[in-house]
């Protein structure tokens, strides 16, 4: 059994505060990711699962059995956690082989010197690096790299990975292929991963669950990513999610309408009994169109981005994105120019009580 | 990360931290303390009456004076010929640039001391070699020049300092981007207003600080001095110390004199790191970049050959006339003669390598000095770095603050200092032995290893440590595995830059050398007193040959390590 239990949890360097009872768990054998912006402070709470750091109160168990827990006086060294950790900037050895590199952890724990061969070749070859035994990291691509880092962590069989960022230095093709293939790796060998990003796209690919951390490291929702991107639970997280489309309503008699004007919001209503509210979409949640029914609007700015397009409209004040397919809009006629009225319709909007829209968690 | 220590223990951490305090202060603080206490306190009470009437001695406060006078004068001669030579071989078509560069960087090798003895025999008033053919052969009534003066001192520190200054300014002039420049160019300013308006703003906080590194250079500066100032009386302040000490043979009234001097000097050294500091720290975000660009360079045109000439006959003038004359005199049968081949031979170089028990004593203790201090202040460097730059563990603002003393303490002032606490009677006495300028070393060269193993740790990032911590490594295993090998060539560096300075220290050693434990500085600097001008010369081209040597086989190293 792999889980981590983190509890109470408190942390702050000199007078800025980065944790404050910081609760969290991750059951044995998922992907959890910790998402958040960048300074939130979750690298922080992954070096206090690896031992790098100390909190200050709280407890922090793995595989049930307590690690780090200042009020028993319990702390445990980050050698005696048995974990495998891999580091934004990779942190391979550079006066070591690639061998060498990822035997190290054999090494330290005195296995005999064939089964230390065999499980390091094994490991690399499981990262895809077979025959680039020999060679210096110098003489090896950012990606290479990183994959020796990853067979590192691997080779003692830990059942616990903690990954910090490890993606972020990649370009952005290798990093797609690179989330797929730590996937592929956690689900094969059934171990637990928490993976620490800032990266939306890559934390909704890789995740078993995820849970979204805002600027003061408070956690604002912990579920699938299905939960997480359909049911985002307040104004922050749809908005780190993506680009978001926020819309000021005001509550006139039994009708809602956008911004001070006094159009009408075509679909559904809040479940509250507040008087101001904002309305959250996605730019392709937004059906466009030259004339029919829904908000009547004003294309402010046309912007032709390759496969799509992208508007800007002005609706009585407020500005919202909206995007679309640039083969469906020529095909539907709708290829508009900065100064073309327009109607807009929505697939699903999101309400979202006033108080809590002004929440940005400070991202 | 380190802070492995359970609770109520005592972790590897705090073992690190407490050695690393231990030995700056036995080999560093003890000893500038007992300076402070010796020279502030007497008979249980605060005295400063007594310090204040020793300074206003007629001697004691000449020294001091003279002190002043010469560090002003070399430090304005050397930024200025330092800062000139600097522009002249980054910003302009001088031709064979890489080759004058290399040059003015050799006098950074050459002992200032030697340099003072060859520049002796060639302009003291009587019978130094330009001087004699100047009224001998060309009839003149006066010598050309009489070294044994304050112009004779300042001219030769310029010789030998004025590279501090050089390498600075090289450094912020090849560094500095060259938009800055053309955007003023751009806007219509001539070279000359830029040069005045841009480049030398921009360059001041280097030239600042290769300035008052020379001036706390020359002020606590022994040799040159010594070798040049005597004659005509002129002490400074590490010259007086010595005298003082030598002459009484450690006199209660001399070793008070001495320590309120060496305070003056700590005091002023301080002041002058900490507005080195400053200077530093002002010029961070002026030369933005670290990166080196193309610099704009100025055609010289009609000046070019002549500027040329200026920089060759310089290099000639002040670092290969001094050498070949040392190496000419060291041939010599007896001091002068002229040089002409029935005169010259190598008997001189065989006698004090084999034959001659002063010189080869001195030879084997340098050697061995050099060998042992490069080896514990490495070790020890690279422990005290590491908990500087890498560990987070309480208490180490004490070690940091420690570890800024020995970069202010100069060399003479530490040889006070390790007589105070090594003479019995705190401990063990090691007065009139070799073990006392072996501690002196350490303390006088703890500032190199300390500079090049930090540099080294902060290449280490912490992420490679604690990727070993993860893989299980412990604390020491990470060390072992990962830092060590890491940070070797800095340690290797240390190693260098403590070895080949040790053979010709002299501000030290002068200080504590008995019979049998003179160092080769010591031999060629009591040689030349008594009177052995060719042996002294012969040991000072053996020094040379060593040291060249030494510098040559690193640099050569250290190309085939970068490339």
């Amino acid at each position: 059994m792999a889980t981590i239990d983190i509890q109470g949890v408190s942390k702050g360097y000199g007078s800025r505060r980065v944790h404050a009872d910081l609760n969290l768990s991750v059951q044995h054998g998922e992907c959890f990711t910790l998402l958040g912006p960048s300074g939130c402070g979750k690298t922080v709470l992954l070096r206090l699962v690896a031992g790098f750091e100390q909190p200050e109160s709280g407890s922090i168990r793995i595989n049930g059995s307590p690690v780090s827990d200042p009020a028993a006086g319990i702390n445990i060294p980050p050698d005696q956690r048995d974990l495998g950790v891999v580091f934004q900037d990779y942190a391979v050895w550079p006066h070591m082989t690639v061998l060498e590199n990822v035997a190290y952890p054999l090494k330290l724990a005195k296995k005999q010197r064939r089964e230390m061969e065999e499980r390091a070749l094994e490991a690399v070859a499981m990262v895809g690096m077979k025959g680039l035994e020999k060679r210096l990291p110098s003489e090896l691509s950012g990606g290479q790299q990183q994959r020796v880092a990853l067979a590192r962590a691997l080779v003692a069989g830990p059942s616990l990975m903690l990954l910090d960022e490890p993606l972020t230095n990649l370009d952005a093709n290798l990093r797609e292929e690179m989330r797929f293939e730590i996937k592929e790796l956690q689900r094969k060998l059934g171990i637990t991963v928490f993976y620490v990003t800032h990266d939306q796209e890559i934390a909704l690919a890789i995740s078993d669950r995820l849970a979204i951390m805002d600027g003061q490291g408070r956690v604002r929702q912990i579920g699938s990513p299905q939960d997480i991107f359909e049911r985002p639970a307040d104004v922050f997280v749809f908005n780190f999610m993506g680009i978001a489309n926020f819309i000021p309503v005001r509550r006139v008699g039994d009708d809602w309408l956008v911004g001070q004007g006094d159009q009408r919001v075509p679909v559904g209503r809040p479940d509250g009994a507040g008087e101001l509210y904002t309305v959250g979409c996605r730019p392709s949640d937004v059906r466009i169109a030259a004339s029919g029914p829904g908000l009547r609007g004003v294309v402010r700015r046309a912007s032709f981005l390759g496969a799509m397009m992208d508007y800007q409209v002005e609706v009585d004040g407020v500005i919202m994105r909206v995007a679309l397919e640039t083969h469906e809009a020529i095909a539907g006629g709708l290829m508009f120019k900065a100064g073309d009225p327009c109607a807009l319709n929505f697939h699903d909007l999101l309400w979202f009580d006033s108080v809590s829209a002004e929440d940005t968690g400070g991202a | 990360m380190n802070n492995t220590a359970r609770k109520g223990g005592v972790g590897a951490a705090q073992i690190i931290l407490g050695l690393s305090i231990a030995i700056l202060v036995i080999v560093v603080a003890v000893p500038v303390l007992l300076i402070f206490v010796n020279a502030f306190w007497v008979d249980g009470a605060l005295n400063v009456k007594d310090v204040i009437r020793i300074i206003r001695e007629k001697d004691t406060y000449q020294a001091l004076v003279n002190s002043l006078i010469i560090a002003a004068g070399t430090t304005t001669g050397s930024t200025i010929v330092g800062t000139f030579f600097a522009w002249l071989v980054t910003r302009t078509d001088l031709p064979y640039k890489r080759f004058m560069k290399a040059m003015f960087l050799v006098p950074f090798m050459l002992p200032s001391f030697i340099g003072a003895l060859a520049w002796k025999m060639l302009l003291s008033p009587r019978a130094g070699f330009i001087n004699r053919f100047w009224m001998g052969t060309l009839g003149f009534e006066e010598p050309l020049f009489n070294i044994y003066s304050y112009a004779g001192i300042v001219l030769v520190e310029i010789m030998y300092l004025f590279p501090f200054v050089f390498i600075q300014v090289c450094g912020a002039l090849e560094r500095m981007d060259p938009t800055l420049e053309e955007s003023a160019r751009i806007s219509g300013a001539g070279l000359f207003t830029i040069t005045r308006k841009i480049t030398i703003p921009l360059a001041l906080p280097s030239i600042l600080s290769g300035a008052l590194l020379i001036m706390l250079y020359s002020m606590a500066h022994f040799g040159t001095v010594a070798v040049l100032g005597i004659e005509n009386g002129i002490f400074n302040i590490p010259t007086l110390i010595y005298q003082r000490i030598h002459q009484s043979a450690g006199s209660f009234a001399s070793i008070r004199t001495g320590t309120v001097l060496a305070s003056i000097l700590v005091m002023a050294a301080a002041l002058i790191i900490w507005l080195q500091g400053k200077a530093l720290s002002r010029g961070r975000y002026q030369i933005i970049a670290g990166k080196s660009f193309r610099p704009m360079e100025l055609k010289l045109r009609a000046l070019r050959l002549p500027l040329l000439i200026l920089c060759l006959v310089y290099i000639a003038f002040t670092i290969v006339l001094p050498t070949v004359v040392i190496f000419l005199v060291g041939g010599l049968k007896t001091y002068g003669l002229p040089f002409t081949w029935e005169n010259l031979s190598l008997d001189n170089y065989k006698f004090i390598l084999f034959d001659y028990q002063v010189t080869r004593d001195a030879i084997w203790n340098s050697l061995s000095l050099g060998l042992g201090a490069a080896l514990i202040t490495m070790f020890a460097g690279v422990m005290i770095s590491y908990v500087i730059v890498k560990m987070k563990v309480r208490g180490k603002g004490v070690l940091e603050f420690l570890g800024m003393l020995p970069f202010s303490v100069p060399g003479s002032v530490i040889a006070l200092g390790v007589i105070l606490a090594w003479s019995g009677r705190y401990g063990p006495n090691l007065y009139n032995t070799v073990w006392i300028i072996l501690v002196a070393y350490i303390a006088r060269y703890m500032a190199f290893s300390l500079k090049a193993n930090s540099a080294a740790l902060e290449q280490v990032h912490d992420s490679l440590v604690e990727a070993a911590r993860a893989c299980g490594a412990s604390m020491w295993q990470a060390l072992k595995d990962i830092v060590l090998p890491l940070v070797r060539p800095g340690m290797l560096a240390a190693f260098f830059l403590i070895f080949l300075p040790s053979l010709r220290e002299l501000t030290v050693s002068i200080m504590l050398y008995s019979p049998t434990t003179r160092t080769i500085g010591v031999a060629i600097y009591t040689l030349n007193e008594d009177g052995e001008t060719v042996r002294s010369a012969a040991l000072a081209g053996i020094a040379l040959f060593l040291i060249i040597t030494g510098q040559t086989l690193i640099n050569r190293f250290a190309k085939g390590r970068s490339a």
